[in-house]
Order: C-alpha cells, then structure tokens, then sequence
C-alpha cells in the first residue's frame, strides 16, 4: 500500500468518519462520494459512526496472510455497527472458542501493519469483545 | 496560576506473565525474585499493540471522562522510552485517533520512566499561562527488558493521559504545585540503534531513585509547607514493588498512604506511565478535599513531584471512568514462549 493511500483513509480507519445522506438518511461505511440511493439528489456529509457492534459472521484463520503470522490462529468477523453499515475486521484480544454470533465488541485502534521494518505503520480499527 | 485536572484515562494490556514463568526458563529461584522485587506478574503487550495504541486508548478515555470537546485541547504530549518510531510523532498519531486534530501543537517527550509526568508539568505551563484551554500529557509505554536480565521481571506496559485544564467547577482536582530535582546521573540508559536498555545494577538504587525521588519530595514539602501527615495517598514512581514502599517509609509515609497506587507487584513496571497510572488509581476512589502526593523518576535522572487536591466533581464525574481496575483484572495469561512471540524475541 503506498503511504498516501492509507493516509488518505486515515479518518475512516482510525475512527469510522463513514457519509450520511442528508437526503434519504442514510448511513455508509466505507464513506462514499455519491448517494447510491439517490444518485444526483444525494447530499452526503461526513458522519462519525458509533465504535459499537454485533458479530454477524465469523471465521478462524489458521493459515495467516503475511505479517499475521505471529497472531495465527485469529478471527475475522463481520461486525454490523449499531450504525447500519457492516465491516470486516479482526477481533483481538481474545481466543476464538471465546467468541460467539451475537456477542457486542468495541472498535478499538491497533496496529494493522507495516511496510516491512523500515517501512510506515499502519494502524485502524479491530474488534475486541465488550464484557 | 493554578491547574487543574479535567479528566484522565488508562489502559493497560489484556496479557499477563508470572514471575516463576520468566524464573523458570532462566533457571532463577521465583520466590527469590518475587520476594526480592515484590512483584507477582506483569503486563505484556499484545502482538498488534504498541506505545501508540496504548496512548490512544488512555486518551479516547480520558477525553470521556473529562466530558470535553477533543477539538478543544491545544496540546498534546506524549511521554515515552518506545515510541514506536525512532523519528515521526507519535502525538499525532494519538492527536489524529482522538479527533484533536489539526488546530493544535503536539510533540513527543523522552525521559526514561518519567517522560509522561514532565509533558504535565509542560501542560501546567501552557494552560496555566493561558495559551490553551485544555492540555493532554500522556505516559505510554512498551518497555523494553533484554531476556534474562533482571528488567524481564519488570518491563511492562500500560498507559495513562491526563487532560490538565483551568481550575474551575469541572476540574476534579487542582494541582497545587509541582517540583523536580534533575541531576547526570547515568543509572539505566539504551544507546542508538539497541534494542534493550542497559543499566548500573545496584547503582540505579540509592544514588539514583532514592536520591531523587526523596530530594524532589523533601523540596516540594518545603515549597507547600506540607507535611506526609496532610496527604491522604502517596504514589511513588514504581521500577519493581520495593523501592516505593522503602521511598514512602524514609519520608514518613505510610504503608496504607502508599497502597492504593501501588500497582506494579500486579501489571509490572510501566515505565512512563507507572506514577501516572498510581495517580489513576488513585484518582479512581479518591473522595473529594483528598490530598494527593505524586513523584515520578526518570532514569539518567530526574524526579517530578506533584501535590494535588480533589474537588468535588471527582464524584460527578465519576461515572465517566474507565477504573483501573477493569483493565488489571480483565487479564490472559501467557507462557514465556508466547510472550517470546508478541515481544519479538524471536530470530526467524
């Protein structure tokens, strides 16, 4: 990833800046530049979503991608904010056997990555369970 | 002009390891070393945690807790020994996470163990000066110990921010006064380009902590015209369980003014944050019209003392914390080989 694509979505993957139409209400997360409901007559503004949501989904991954391998075997969920939108993000801080569809998790901000050793760090958002 | 506290914030990692774990691999006697450095376990840590995300975390909290626009804060600094770039702010970073950005000056501090405490004292200064409305000082740390060397047992992580702000209604308690004793004292140190830290063994003792921290107390006592007997708590920089316990006793403290933020037999020693988290915990139960003793130490050396009052919107806000407490108990824990792997120990 080059250094100003992630720090051009910095606001959304540090704290969920997503869009809300002024014109139908509409919640979207990643944030949007065009209301794909109502087209022309959207008026999309930036919206700061909730850091709150359910796991909808879930799966454990064994084989891990690169620069994961450390975290292995870890969850990836799709979480549906209490917002609207859905993401797809990693739960940390926990054991897989711990996690259920249903259990409420925080947004909170971690290190997602880096460009090799001398390379920038990327940090955003990653689940963890809400006890 | 006085100061005052407007909210705080902690954080302290999910992963714990024993003692005997760490005592085990290196062939070490686990009571020996309990007994010798009054510590049971520390914190670890996760693999996708650094000093950053630490400090992010303490201050999201903190900006809760002090019911305040994060727009509104004028500086950020962040006090750390592993900031997780050798060049590149982590107060951005952490400016940036809480939505403070852009209207504000931000910068990072390094003083070994007690970075965090001299970013507040440079908070009191600007906000008292009336440069900025609110300040955010932040201790963070993920510190660094080599394997098998004493700090193994110590070097922890955790995080603590404090927004310091005028000395009005919604401040929780005012900072009375502050007072550093600062010498070249070389008792811990890491060079350029080191991964682990070195230090003077037996050296990082009298000459070093107590001659600091008891030299910044004693002049922060006289400069208050204060006594130990007008302080409900004290909170000691805390390097392992011992020192502060033997730092209260030669100053007159008691074991019981000493307690409530004594916090490293349980998580370790948090390098920047460790005073700041003993503040926190403090702070967590504090009743108001409480006097509150802090002193912070910094290898290489320096101490800052801090008196502080509390107010009675320390109750009223109370139900914005995020107690200490939650996250020590809320705890995993990890074997010496899986902390091998989250703390990067490993040659691959």
């Amino acid at each position: 990833m080059s250094v100003a694509r992630f720090w051009r979505e910095i606001p959304s993957r540090y704290n969920l800046i997503g869009s809300k139409c002024g014109n139908c209400n509409k919640i979207m997360f990643p944030p949007r530049f065009i209301c794909p409901y109502c087209r022309r007559t959207g008026k999309l503004e930036p919206y700061n979503l909730r850091k709150k949501g359910k796991i909808v989904s879930y799966t454990v991954v064994h084989a891990a991608a690169n620069g994961f391998e450390e975290q292995a075997p870890y969850t990836l969920a799709i979480v549906e904010l209490d917002d609207g939108p859905s993401v797809t993000t990693q739960i940390t801080d926990c054991n897989h056997s711990e996690i259920n569809i249903g259990d409420t998790v925080e947004l909170v901000f971690r290190r997602m990555g880096q460009d090799g050793e001398d390379g920038v760090i990327y940090y955003g958002y990653k689940g963890r369970l809400l006890k | 002009m006085a100061v005052g506290i407007t909210g705080y914030g902690v954080y302290v990692p999910r992963y714990r390891i024993k003692a005997e774990e760490i005592a085990k691999v290196w062939g070490a006697d686990p009571e020996k070393i309990k007994h010798g450095l009054n510590i049971t376990e520390k914190s670890v840590p996760g693999p996708d945690e650094d000093a950053a995300t630490i400090a992010v975390e303490a201050a999201r909290n903190a900006v809760s807790h002090a019911g305040i626009n994060a727009r509104d804060i004028g500086v950020i600094y962040v006090g750390s020994e592993s900031h997780p770039y050798a060049v590149k702010p982590t107060a951005t970073i952490v400016a940036e996470a809480i939505e403070a950005t852009p209207n504000l000056t931000a910068a990072d501090y390094e003083f070994a163990c007690k970075a965090g405490t001299a970013g507040l004292q440079a908070c009191m200064g600007v906000v008292g000066f009336g440069m900025m409305n609110y300040g955010m000082a932040i201790g963070t740390d993920t510190s660094q110990g080599a394997p098998g060397d004493a700090l193994e047992y110590t070097a922890a992580a955790g995080g603590a921010s404090f927004i310091i702000g005028n000395n009005g209604s919604e401040a929780i308690a005012t900072i009375e006064g502050t007072c550093s004793f600062t010498t070249d004292t070389p008792d811990f140190w890491r060079r350029e380009m080191r991964p682990y830290p070195r230090h003077g063994g037996r050296f990082t003792g009298k000459p070093a902590y107590f001659k600091h921290v008891l030299s910044a107390t004693h002049a922060l006592l006289r400069k208050l015209k204060l006594t130990p007997q007008d302080f409900a708590y004290a909170v000691f920089h805390q390097p392992n369980g011992k020192f502060p316990v033997q730092a209260a006793k030669e100053l007159g403290f008691s074991k019981t003014q000493v307690a409530q933020g004594l916090l490293t037999p349980k998580i370790g020693n948090t390098y920047s944050a460790a005073s700041m988290l003993g503040l926190a915990s403090v702070l967590d139960i504090a009743k108001p019209n409480e006097r509150i003793l802090v002193v912070s130490y910094g290898s290489g050396a320096g101490s800052d003392a801090f008196s502080i009052l509390t107010h009675d919107a320390i109750e009223k806000k109370r139900k914005n914390t995020v107690p200490i407490s939650k996250y020590i108990n809320q705890k995993e824990y990890v074997d010496y080989s899986t902390y091998a792997k989250y703390r990067g120990l490993l040659v691959k």
